[in-house]
C-alpha cells in the first residue's frame, strides 16, 4: 500500500513538474504564434504584457525576456512618440541586459540591442540619427561577429540603409545586395527550437519587393 | 476503502483544481481610464491586459492568497493580496504616475535649455544653425528669444534692459573673459566660438543659478561636447574664407583629438559687394582650434579645448565735423588665446567631481586717428595697447540624493590682470593703467524635489574681490510647480552682482560691485511638440557706476566703446534702475509637417541713471517691443531646407546734443525691421557628405539706423547703421566621415 501511494504520489508530481514546462512551452507558443498576426501598437503592448508576466514567472528562461523586449521594441516603430519611445526602448533594454545575462553572447539578443538603439532615433532624426544610428551599427556589428549567418542581423542591417537618406549613404540601392544576404540566411535558417527566434523573413521580402520597385 | 478514499480525495482534489475564480475590474490613472495594462497573478501565467476602457476580465486557476499585479510603464505597479477560492474578484485600480526625469516639474523661469541629455528640449544646437539671420552664430540665434534685444551696433546679449557686458558666458563651467572678438566701434563682433562644439545650450534671461555669477543680467552656459562620434575630416569653403579640420577617433572609443584652423578674408567678397565705409585693412581672421577628450575609468572624463584667433582690420570713416577733409580711422590687431581644461568623474557612489582649470588672454593694439587728405595719421592720433588675461580653477561636489534631488557646493578662484597702455599725439610715451584681481567665490545650492510636482532650488553665492576690496552674498531661489500634465508654474528669484567695468577700475578702486535683484514669474505649457511660455519679471538695479559729465556737449558718439564719456574723477556707485516686462513665446513644430516655427515678443519698460546719463531715462539699447518670427521648413526629398526670420523692434532712444538736459534721450530712432533668410542643400560630392548654405540678411535691404553720430557742435549727424545693406553669405561644407561600421557589413557580404 506505501508502496502504491508513493508511486501515485511519485507520479503526481512528476505530472505537475511535467505540466510546469508543458505549459511554459504552450504559452510561449500560442503567444508567439500570436505575434504574426500583430499589427498596432495595441497588439504589441498586449502581447508584450503576456511576455512580461510570463518572465517574472519563468526567472530563469531568457526568450520570455528576449520577446517582452521585442513587443516593446515594435510598440516604437508602430505608433509610438517622444518620450514614450525613450521610455520603452529604456524598459526594453533592461529585458534585454536580463536575457543577456541568462544567454551571453547571443547573436539574436544582440540584434534586437541594435533594433531598439536604432528605434531611438525616432524621436529626433535630425539630431539623433547620426550618434544612435552609429552606436546600432556597432551593436549589429558585434551581433555578426558572433553569427556571421543570421538573418535578422542582415534585415537591421538592410532595413536601416533602407530608411536612411540616400544623402547621408543609405538608400534603396545601398539596403539591396544586404537584404538579399538577409533573405539568402533565411532560407538556410533553422531555429534551434519551435521557441527560439524566428521572425523577420516577410518583411524582408516586403523590403526586397520595395527594392525592385522603379524609384 | 483506503483505495476507495484515494479516489475520492483525488478527485475533489482535481475538481477543485479546475475551479476557476473570475478577477475583473477597471484601471485609471485617478482620472481617466487606462488601456493596456498588465494586470496578473504574480507567479502564474494568468493575466490580461486592460481594454479601451480601462476594464479587465480573466479567470485565474491559482488558489488561496495570492498577489495581483498591474503594471504600465511610466506607472508605479500596484500590487495586492487576492485570495483566490472561486468567487469572483471585483477590484478598482488605480495607478500613480512614476517620479521620473520625463515627468518630473523643471525650473523654466529665465530659462532655455537647448540639450539632447533633457528630451523636452526647447531650443537644440541644431536650431542655431539653420536659424536665418544668425550666420551661423549662437548668439545671432539667441537674440530671436524673448528677452532679448535686437542691437546691431555692438556684440553681446542685451537681456531685459541690461547692457552686453552683464551677460556672461561660460563654457564647461568657466568664465569666458573674451566670448567675442574685440570691439570695433557701430559694429558688432561674432562670437569666437562655433555652436557645433557644444552639446547644450541653456540661455537664462533672468534669475539664474548659484553656480554662476558676474552677470546682472544673464548667464549663457554652454558645454562642450563629449567624444568625437567618428573619425572625420572637414573642408569648408565660403564666401568669407576657408577652414579644414580633422578629428579622429581611437578605436576602443576611449579617446578622440582634432584639429582645425580657419581663415577669413572679407577681401574677395568686398570687392563684389560695396560698403558703406572704407576698409584700409580688410577684415581678416585666422583661428586654430584644438580638442581632446578621454574617457577615464570610474565615469570620468577629461576634456581639453583650446581656441587662438589673430585678427585685423582697418576701417576709416568721413569724420563728421569736417565731411570734406578729415576722415577718422580705426586699426585694429588682435591676439587671443583660450583654453580650457575640465575634470568630471563620480568620487564615490553619491559624489560628484566637476573640476576644471582654464588660462585664457586677449591683446589689442589700437590705433585711433584723424586722417586728412587721405594721407598720413594726423598729429591727433591715439594709440592703445589693450590686454587681459584670466587664469581660473574651479571645483564643484554634486551630491545626488533621492530620485533626481541633488546639491551642489563649489568654490572657484580667478586671477585677472588688465592693462591699458595710451600713447598720444604719436610723441608722448605709453601711459599705463593696469590693476590685478584676485576673485573667489563661494556657492552652494539644493535642488530638492517634493514629488514630481514640486521642486524648490534655493542657493546661495559670495564672492570676494581684491581690487574692490568687497564681497557680497548673493542668494537665489526657484520654484516650479506643475499644474497638469503638461503645463507647470516657475518662480525665480536671485541677487546678482557684477564688478565695475575695467575702464572705472583703471582710475579708482573705491568701488562697490553692481547690484540687481530678479523677480520672474513663468507660466509654461509643452505638449505635442507645441511650447508655449509666458513670463513676467521685474528687475531691480542698485549701485551702477556713475560718472556725470560737468556739461553734455562733452558727451562724445555715445555708442563708441573707445569714446571716453566719463569725467575720471567723478566716478561713483550712485545709478539705479529698473526694468520690468512680459515676454511671450510660442514654438509650434508640429502643426505643419516638416516645418518649425516659433514666434517671441517681449514687451520691456526700463530706465536707469548710470554712466554719463544726468536723469533716469530709458537707455539707448533698450526697445520698448520687440518681435521675432522664425520659421524653418525642410523638404527630405529633395534634401533641401529653408528659412525665413522677421525681427521687429519699436525705436530706440538715442542721444541728440541739441536737446535740453531734461529732454534727455527723448528722441527715437525709426522702427527696426529686419528680414533674413538662408537655404541649405544637403548633397555628395565624391565621397563627402557636402552641406551648401544660402544665408541673406536684411534681405529687403532697408535701412536700419541705430543711432545717430553727431558733430561736436550738434550741427551735423549721420545715421549708425549697416555697413553694407545685404550680407549674402555663400558656403561649401564637406564631411569624410570614416565609418567603419559600414565598411564592416560590405566585408560579410563577400
Amino acid at each position: 500500500m506505501k508502496k502504491i501511494i508513493f508511486a501515485v504520489t511519485l507520479l503526481f508530481i512528476s505530472i505537475t513538474a511535467f505540466s510546469q514546462s508543458e505549459k511554459y512551452m504552450q504559452v510561449m507558443q500560442q503567444n508567439i504564434a500570436l505575434l504574426d498576426s500583430a499589427k498596432s501598437k495595441d497588439d504589441y503592448q498586449k502581447l508584450a504584457n503576456k511576455f512580461e508576466m510570463i518572465a517574472s514567472k519563468e526567472q530563469n528562461q531568457w526568450l520570455p525576456f528576449y520577446y517582452a523586449a521585442f513587443c516593446n521594441q515594435m510598440m516604437c516603430y508602430n505608433g509610438l512618440k517622444g518620450d514614450e519611445i525613450d521610455a520603452t526602448c529604456d524598459k526594453a533594454d533592461v529585458q534585454l541586459t536580463k536575457a543577456d545575462s541568462l544567454q551571453p553572447k547571443n547573436a539574436e539578443i544582440m540584434v534586437l540591442k541594435a533594433r531598439v538603439t536604432g528605434a531611438r532615433i525616432m524621436v529626433s532624426p535630425m539630431t539623433r540619427g547620426a550618434k544612435y544610428g552609429r552606436k546600432s551599427g556597432e551593436i549589429l556589428q558585434q551581433a555578426m561577429a558572433i553569427d556571421s549567418l543570421n538573418p535578422r542581423a542582415y534585415l537591421t542591417a538592410g532595413q536601416a540603409l533602407f530608411y536612411t537618406p540616400k544623402m547621408f549613404g543609405g538608400g534603396k540601392e545601398k539596403a539591396k545586395p544586404v537584404l538579399q544576404k538577409s533573405a539568402d540566411c533565411y532560407n538556410k535558417f533553422q531555429p534551434t527550437t519551435p521557441l527560439h527566434p524566428n521572425w523577420g523573413k516577410g518583411f524582408c521580402g516586403y523590403l526586397l519587393m520595395q527594392c525592385e520597385e522603379k524609384k | 476503502m483506503k483505495k476507495l478514499l484515494l479516489i475520492f480525495f483525488a478527485l475533489f482534489f482535481s475538481i477543485l483544481s479546475f475551479a476557476q475564480t473570475k478577477i475583473s475590474g477597471k484601471v485609471t490613472d485617478g482620472k481617466n481610464p487606462m488601456v493596456g495594462v498588465s494586470i496578473s497573478v504574480k507567479d502564474s501565467y494568468d493575466g490580461v491586459s486592460s481594454n479601451n476602457d480601462g476594464s479587465f476580465s480573466f479567470e485565474t486557476s491559482e488558489k488561496g492568497e495570492k498577489i495581483l499585479v498591474a503594471t504600465f510603464i511610466g506607472y508605479n505597479s500596484f500590487e495586492q493580496k487576492i485570495v483566490c477560492n472561486g468567487s469572483p474578484i471585483v477590484l478598482n485600480i488605480s495607478l500613480k504616475e512614476k517620479f521620473n526625469e520625463l515627468k518630473a516639474v523643471t525650473i523654466s523661469a529665465g530659462s532655455f535649455d537647448a540639450s539632447d541629455k533633457k528630451r523636452a528640449t526647447i531650443f537644440t544646437p541644431l536650431d542655431i544653425v539653420t536659424t536665418a539671420g544668425s550666420a551661423g552664430d549662437v548668439t545671432g540665434a539667441l537674440k530671436t528669444l524673448p528677452g532679448a534685444q535686437q542691437i546691431g551696433n555692438q556684440e553681446g546679449l542685451f537681456v531685459r534692459g541690461g547692457e552686453g557686458r552683464e551677460t556672461q558666458t561660460f563654457i564647461d563651467g568657466m568664465l569666458v573673459r573674451n566670448p567675442y572678438n574685440t570691439s570695433v566701434p557701430d559694429i558688432a563682433q561674432r562670437g569666437k566660438f562655433n555652436p557645433f562644439l557644444f552639446k547644450g545650450t541653456s540661455f537664462s534671461s533672468g534669475g539664474y543659478s548659484a553656480l554662476y555669477g558676474q552677470g546682472l543680467s544673464s548667464a549663457l552656459v554652454l558645454d562642450t561636447k563629449d567624444l568625437a562620434e567618428q573619425s572625420e575630416t572637414n573642408l569648408s569653403l565660403s564666401s568669407v574664407g576657408i577652414g579644414g579640420g580633422v578629428n579622429h577617433l581611437w578605436e576602443k572609443q576611449k579617446m578622440s583629438a582634432g584639429v582645425s584652423v580657419g581663415y577669413f578674408n572679407l577681401q574677395p567678397y568686398y570687392a563684389l559687394v560695396p560698403q558703406n565705409i572704407h576698409f584700409s585693412k580688410m577684415p581678416e581672421n585666422g583661428n586654430v582650434e584644438v580638442n581632446f577628450r578621454k574617457r577615464m575609468n570610474k565615469n570620468g572624463f577629461l576634456k581639453f579645448y583650446a581656441y587662438t584667433n589673430n585678427n585685423a582690420l582697418g576701417l576709416q570713416r568721413p569724420d563728421i565735423n569736417d565731411v570734406d577733409h578729415l576722415k577718422t580711422a580705426f586699426d585694429l590687431n588682435s591676439k587671443s588665446l583660450y583654453t580650457n581644461l575640465t575634470y568630471s568623474g563620480m568620487l564615490n557612489a553619491n559624489w560628484n567631481i566637476n573640476a576644471g582649470a582654464s588660462f585664457s588672454g586677449s591683446w589689442d593694439k589700437i590705433n585711433l586717428g584723424e586722417l586728412r587728405n587721405d594721407s598720413v595719421l594726423d598729429y591727433r592720433s591715439i594709440g592703445i595697447n589693450s590686454s587681459n588675461t584670466l587664469s581660473q580653477g574651479r571645483v564643484v561636489f554634486t551630491r545626488y540624493t533621492g530620485v533626481l534631488s541633488a546639491f551642489r557646493i563649489g568654490a572657484e578662484y580667478q586671477y585677472g590682470w588688465e592693462q591699458s597702455k595710451f600713447t598720444s599725439f604719436g610723441i608722448n610715451p605709453f601711459s599705463t593703467y593696469q590693476f590685478a584681481d584676485n576673485f573667489t567665490s563661494t556657492f552652494a545650492e539644493m535642488e530638492y524635489y517634493f514629488n514630481a510636482k514640486i521642486v524648490m532650488k534655493p542657493g546661495v553665492r559670495a564672492e570676494y574681490s581684491s581690487i574692490l576690496g568687497k564681497e557680497n552674498v548673493a542668494p537665489r531661489l526657484s520654484v516650479a510647480y506643475r499644474l497638469g500634465k503638461n503645463s507647470q508654474l516657475s518662480f525665480a528669484y536671485g541677487d546678482f552682482y557684477e564688478k565695475p567695468d575695467r575702464r572705472y577700475l583703471f582710475y579708482t578702486h573705491d568701488l562697490n560691485f553692481e547690484k540687481a535683484t530678479h523677480l520672474v514669474l513663468n507660466y509654461q505649457r509643452i505638449h505635442n511638440d507645441k511650447t508655449f511660455r509666458v513670463e513676467a519679471f521685474y528687475k531691480d538695479y542698485k549701485s551702477l557706476i556713475l560718472t556725470p559729465l560737468s556739461s553734455l556737449s562733452l558727451v562724445q558718439n555715445p555708442s563708441n566703446l573707445y569714446s571716453n564719456n566719463f569725467d575720471p574723477t567723478n566716478i561713483s556707485n550712485g545709478g539705479h534702475g529698473y526694468a520690468k516686462g512680459v515676454e511671450l513665446f510660442l514654438r509650434d513644430k508640429k502643426t505643419i509637417k516638416n516645418c518649425d516655427y516659433w514666434i517671441s515678443y517681449s514687451y520691456l519698460d526700463t530706465k536707469r541713471i548710470y554712466s554719463y546719463y544726468p536723469s533716469e531715462v530709458q537707455p539707448d539699447f533698450a526697445a520698448n517691443h520687440t518681435l521675432n518670427v522664425v520659421f524653418k521648413q525642410f523638404f527630405p526629398k529633395l534634401m533641401l531646407g529653408y528659412g525665413v526670420t522677421y525681427s521687429w523692434a519699436s525705436g530706440r532712444p538715442y542721444f541728440n546734443p541739441n536737446q535740453p538736459s531734461d529732454k534727455f534721450m527723448s528722441d527715437r530712432t525709426p522702427d527696426y525691421n529686419v528680414v533674413g533668410m538662408n537655404a541649405n542643400y544637403l548633397t555628395h560630392i565624391g565621397k563627402a557628405f557636402t552641406v551648401l548654405v544660402l544665408g541673406v540678411s536684411n534681405v529687403l535691404g532697408q535701412n536700419q539706423i541705430y543711432g545717430y553720430r553727431y558733430s561736436s557742435d550738434g550741427t551735423h549727424r549721420e545715421p549708425i547703421g549697416l555697413t553694407a545693406s545685404r550680407f549674402v553669405f555663400v558656403g561649401c561644407f564637406m564631411n569624410w566621415g570614416v565609418d567603419r561600421r559600414q565598411q564592416q557589413v560590405d566585408d560579410n557580404l563577400k
